[in-house]
């Protein structure tokens, strides 16, 4: 799970991060309130949206005057942001955060996050900040400082004043670090976070280390423990039909093709999209509804599939282990009569009650194309877009 | 032959009488897997149809000599179930639960490091050798004894690929579902070593996805120090960067983990990569026809 900018920089802040002052804001008098409160001669205006590249979409921008910041959320708000990372599409802003404008000397980069390889947490930083970090560890990897944290011993201060000579600060600012990385470690522990990135890192003209800029994930296995910070959550920013799918424990992730993919189990489900690909067409959706889905989850699951006006063809590839094809056979039916099932339906099952399940959907009087394995499902899904033009 | 569990392996069900370890403490009975104790706090004396019931899981394997735990407990508990097998000396930990907050598994790593046990998942279906004993949650009937070994980040994409090759007739030694998770027990070069020392494996189906880099260093290993061959197949090459395709593990970050990146390197290692997904067993027969 992501959370906006400011919401970070709270969450920061709390541990004890330096984090500049700022409020966020949902309409242009908020933000021409803001500015009022802020009390100083110029501010930083940024758009808050899921997505990087702000700044040079035109989402930040330097104000002087109460109107100014009033301006800004008028020519932003509601209306879709165009960065590298949303798309062509865009992001419809809905917030903004205004904070106190920092006069920056040097730019670095600093992240936390879980190291999959070292099976434990590390801090990633760099003297390149605010540029993407992904290209200068593509280009420059020696200006890439690796450390990993050992879990029994927490951030260490020799390793924190390590990172920090390796960036180049100096007096006051050493220990301003290992204060920052201390406060980052016990944020990231005490909310399962599962990165922290702050790009820009910067140190400010009169000599401080500042969070310039922030973002946090959460790791959504460790949720569970922090009601507050699952309040965070901004269905704006997520897709509707994701939201949808996640009231039914289902997981789903939209895709730019046509056909519809209902699968069991993650692995199988990529697979299943992997093979329509293969076969020439382009899988509209990932959809895993779990080893063990009911008629209702099913049902829930075609809705959410035939939801989206792009799908030509629904393919439906079960492989009922502790799933039994005559329950899930039973669920389709039924979840295909309540939605008026339009296109072209393909299903291949296999597993416990295979024959049972067949049976079931034979005797439905559904348009169902039944395929014997899954080249063969891959194949006719394909054929019945072809066919539909 | 076969690695990790066979007719001799003692099984104790951390989370007996939760309707999950319930059904499948059943089934794997019914597979001919020695069931023998169960661990559920504050039920220890009680019994699961005949399967005596411990407070610890000390107590199990004092009084039962279990040397495998199977855990179905809920993922903010799994992670203590882990480290209590552990501490009790079990030698094989397979955990089941789909869940755990990754924090936990760094610690639980942490805590497991210089002791004798070996975890298999989180986040899986489990470890089967088809005819001797299942501890998991796969359907039993798909498999067939024999001499390809299976190693998997996936379930039900692995019983697609029992199952297709038990449909031409190619038997497994030792079927391994490693888990989704991005931290896991054992990974696959673990699994693939303890392959090239079995004598009853053949042959390899290594089943990758998207997300880390487990499968660009397993095809090292495989190319320096691996004696069989090895058909994989990695999912998710249609998958979009920086989106969590259902498992917590498969996501492709910081650019890093894609499909496209673990085929290269798989494939430069000399492994034969089966393109679709369909195409796992009728390769994998391709491959043991030409040794023959």
């Amino acid at each position: 799970m992501n959370i906006h900018e400011f919401q970070a920089k709270q969450i920061l802040g709390r541990f004890g991060a330096p984090v500049p002052k700022g409020q966020p804001a949902t309409t242009a008098a908020e933000m021409e309130a803001a500015f009022k409160a802020l009390g100083q001669p110029k501010a930083v205006a940024k758009v808050q949206i899921h997505a990087g590249g702000r700044g040079k979409a035109g989402g930040v921008k330097l104000v002087a005057s109460a109107a100014e910041a009033r301006q800004f959320a008028e020519r932003m708000l509601n209306k879709p942001l165009v960065t590298h990372q949303t798309g062509p599409q865009g992001r419809v802003v809905r917030k903004l955060y205004l904070e106190e404008a920092s006069e920056v000397a040097r730019e670095l980069y600093l992240a936390m996050l879980v190291d999959r390889k070292a099976e434990s947490l590390a801090v990633i930083a760099s003297t390149e900040g605010g540029m993407d970090i992904e290209e200068v560890a593509a280009k420059t990897p020696e200006k890439i400082i690796t450390e990993p944290i050992d879990l029994t011993a927490g951030m260490a201060a020799f390793q924190a004043r390590k990172i920090a000579f390796a960036l180049g600060l100096k007096d006051k600012q050493v220990n301003q670090f290992v204060g920052l990385l201390s406060a980052m470690y016990r944020a990231f522990n005490e909310t399962d976070a599962s990165l922290i990135e702050i790009n820009p890192l910067v140190v400010t003209a009169a000599g401080a280390v500042l969070c310039l800029d922030a973002k946090m994930s959460f790791d959504d296995n460790g949720l569970f423990r922090h009601p507050d910070i699952r309040e965070l959550r901004d269905p704006n920013e997520e897709d509707p039909t994701e939201t949808e799918a996640a009231k039914y424990d289902l997981s789903y992730v939209h895709l730019d093709g046509n056909i519809g993919c209902m699968v069991n189990g993650a692995g199988l489900a990529m697979a299943t999209m992997d093979i329509v690909k293969y076969y020439g067409a382009e899988p509209a959706n990932f959809l895993d509804v779990g080893g063990g889905a009911n008629t209702e989850k099913v049902a829930a699951a075609f809705r959410i599939l035939l939801s989206d006006s792009r799908v030509k063809a629904v393919l439906i590839n079960i492989f009922g282990g502790i799933m039994r094809c005559d329950v899930l056979a039973e669920g389709v039916v039924e979840a295909a009569k309540q939605v008026n099932l339009k296109v072209p339906l393909v299903v291949r099952m296999e597993g416990t009650n295979v024959e049972q399940g067949k049976k079931i959907l034979k005797d439905s009087g559904l348009a169902v194309i039944a395929a014997a394995d899954m080249a063969d499902a891959a194949r006719r899904v394909v054929e019945a877009i072809g066919k539909r033009g | 032959m076969s690695i990790l569990v066979n007719k001799d392996t003692r099984v104790v069900t951390q989370g007996i009488t939760g309707a999950t370890g319930q059904l499948h403490t059943r089934a794997c009975r019914e597979y001919g897997t020695q069931m023998v104790a169960g661990v559920v706090p504050g039920k220890g004396g009680t019994d699961f149809e005949g399967i005596p019931i411990f407070d610890t899981v000390e107590q199990a394997r004092k009084a039962t000599g279990c040397n495998a735990s199977v855990i179905y407990v809920p993922p903010p508990f799994a992670a203590d179930a882990i480290m209590e097998a552990a501490d009790a000396g079990v030698e094989l930990v397979v955990c089941i639960t789909e869940g755990i907050p990754v924090l936990d598994m760094v610690k639980v790593k942490r805590y497991l490091a210089g002791r004798k046990s070996r975890l298999i998942g989180p986040n899986c279906p489990g470890i089967i050798t088809p005819g001797e004993c299942k501890i998991g949650i796969m359907p039993g009937y798909i498999h067939k004894p024999g001499k390809v070994g299976v190693v998997s980040r996936s379930g039900t994409l692995t019983y697609e690929a029992v199952y297709q090759l038990t449909q031409l007739g190619i038997g497994q030694s030792t079927c391994i579902g490693i888990g989704g998770d991005p931290i896991i027990g054992t990974g696959h070069i673990d699994a693939l070593k303890l392959f090239n020392d079995d004598p009853g494996t053949e042959a390899v189906i290594l089943i990758g996805e998207i997300g880390g880099t487990a499968e660009e260093e397993a095809a090292e290993y495989i190319k320096n120090s691996f004696k069989k061959p090895v058909v994989a197949f990695i999912a998710g090459q249609t998958a979009p960067k920086g989106r969590r395709m259902g498992h917590a593990g498969a996501i492709i970050s910081g650019g890093r983990g894609t499909a496209a990146d673990k085929i290269a390197a798989l494939k430069a290692a000399g492994i034969t990569v089966a393109m679709s997904p369909a195409d796992l067993g009728s390769t994998m027969k391709a491959v043991l026809d030409d040794r023959k």
